[in-house]
């Protein structure tokens, strides 16, 4: 995955995974997503940066706010943005793929957003994609999603400070399902985050998650113990109809974050979420919407690590291609 | 173990940074004896470190503002996004009078996105430039208001200021 991520002299390509990534790499994203949130914080809030260049959004899998984050980063680098809804169009006549890839190159696309439902769909545009074109996943099945984890890791930064480890992390909820957790775990794990630690119901864990470089805990409230930061899945509702789960009240009395149980992490850990939330399942509203909350932070911070993101894989000189 | 005044003249410069500087300082501060202090704006790195020495000589209480001109360039298929420090505009600029300071004036083309830049933070009254050296090759039509000295290398020298304290020039 390292190698078709990134180019020769070790410049980020595309990307697809925050696994395997140098830790360099990384932080390159963080510190470029700081001057992002510089400029977003303007009366005029776009840079010249990608003018001329086009990106086209593929979102085979409905999102609305990772999908209005990437149009809007795209927007403030001046970019021109073809968003294509193609559930609704091509694939669903029965065009492939590759068929899709091919149209849009045809049409001088410098960079393809993609969103799938099956793991590795990124991944296939990026190893077929024509030299200078980059890809960027935006979530494949439960491979990946990285720019999700980066703005999570951007965000422990600003509240934090750049030392990761000194820090105890603490992912609650459904791991073995999310995509988010694993892109998560493989950067904060790159960071050298102090502690990682996981706390899901059996049936929620990934066989041998372990290896992956974090501590299981079943219990909540002993895993939230000295915590500094806390990150709640979304529970996807549709896993309730197999047998992964008793009831969603059940899973919120063992595994919901309240304000009670932060009593247990330290006074100033914040807490954080993917989102969509389910209120009352995996998180309760009074928190999510509390002062421990920098939900809503994380979507403001994801418009500045996607330009980011954006900017040093476009960013490239031609002459180089 | 060299002089930095030594290494410079070694490299062809018979003047040193801190010379330079100070015949910048007085220029600037005889053009704003009578004028109301401008906000002054220092394109990273090498502006910047000029432009607070500026700030001292003129006695403006307010921070240096530095510009990082780099979502701004006009080469970027050319050498590449090569990331950037931040900007930070500590003052509204609208309607007032802004003094652009950069280490080396040579082609024009950081000026040119300089100004880009700084339009995007509002309307100044109007923008003067401070260049700490002006070198001949200017491809855009921009000159600076006050500068130290004027220098004249072969188009593959390069200059480089070294700072913040003390101000030094190489030639690369």
């Amino acid at each position: 995955m390292r190698s078709l991520q990134l180019h020769s002299d070790g410049r980020l390509k595309h990307f697809l995974s925050t696994e395997g990534l140098p830790r360099a790499v990384l932080e390159e994203i963080l510190n470029t997503a700081d001057a992002f949130m510089e400029t977003s914080g303007r009366a005029i809030k776009s840079v010249p940066l990608l003018r001329g260049r086009t990106i086209a959004m593929l979102f085979f899998e409905g999102s609305t706010r990772t999908r209005s984050t990437f149009e809007l980063a795209a927007k403030r680098l001046s970019a021109d943005v073809l968003t294509l809804d193609v559930g609704l169009s091509s694939t669903s006549k029965g065009e492939t793929l590759l068929d899709t890839l091919r149209n849009l190159e045809a049409m001088h696309c410098d960079m393809f957003v993609v969103r799938h439902a099956d793991s590795g769909a990124a991944q296939f545009f990026a190893s077929h994609a024509r030299e200078g074109v980059a890809v960027l996943n935006a979530g494949d099945g439960r491979h990946a999603h990285p720019t999700q984890a980066m703005l999570d890791v951007y965000t422990i930064r600003r509240h934090k400070g750049p030392d990761f480890g000194r820090l105890r992390v603490v992912i609650v909820g459904d791991v073995l399902h999310s995509r988010v957790a694993r892109s998560q775990i493989h950067a904060l794990n790159i960071l050298h985050v102090g502690e990682l630690r996981v706390v899901a119901p059996a049936t929620l864990l990934p066989e041998a998650v372990q290896a992956l470089g974090v501590t299981v805990f079943d219990d909540l409230d002993e895993a939230l113990v000295d915590a500094d930061v806390v990150i709640g899945l979304r529970l996807q509702k549709e896993r309730m109809r197999g047998a992964f789960l008793p009831s969603e009240g059940e899973y919120f009395r063992r595994y919901g974050l309240t304000t009670e149980r932060l009593a247990l992490a330290k006074p100033d850990c914040i807490v954080m979420h993917p989102g969509p939330m389910n209120r009352g399942v995996e998180i309760a509203s009074d928190l999510a919407d509390g002062p421990r909350s920098v939900i809503l932070e994380q979507v403001g911070n994801g418009i500045a690590v996607r330009m980011a993101v954006m900017a040093l894989c476009l960013g490239r000189p031609r002459a180089s291609l | 173990m060299k002089s930095n005044a030594a290494h410079e003249r070694s490299n062809m410069l018979d003047f040193s940074a801190e010379e330079a500087m100070q015949t910048l300082t007085e220029s600037v501060l005889r053009a704003y004896r009578d004028l109301p202090a401008p906000v002054i704006v220092g394109i990273y790195t090498g502006g910047a470190w000029v432009a607070e020495r500026l700030r001292r000589t003129l006695g403006v209480a307010a921070p240096i503002s530095t510009l990082d001109i780099g979502f701004y360039r006009d080469d970027l298929a050319l050498s590449g996004f090569k990331g950037v420090g931040s900007s930070s505009l500590n003052d509204s600029i609208d309607g007032r009078s802004v003094l652009l300071v950069d280490d080396v004036l040579h082609s024009g083309r950081t000026i040119r996105a300089a100004l880009g830049a700084l339009f995007d933070y509002g309307r100044p009254a109007h923008v003067r430039l401070a260049c700490l050296l002006v070198r001949e090759g200017r491809e855009l039509p921009i000159q600076a208001d006050y500068f130290g000295r004027e220098v004249r290398l072969d188009p593959g020298q390069r200059l480089k200021l070294r700072g913040p304290e003390p101000l030094a020039l190489e030639i690369l």
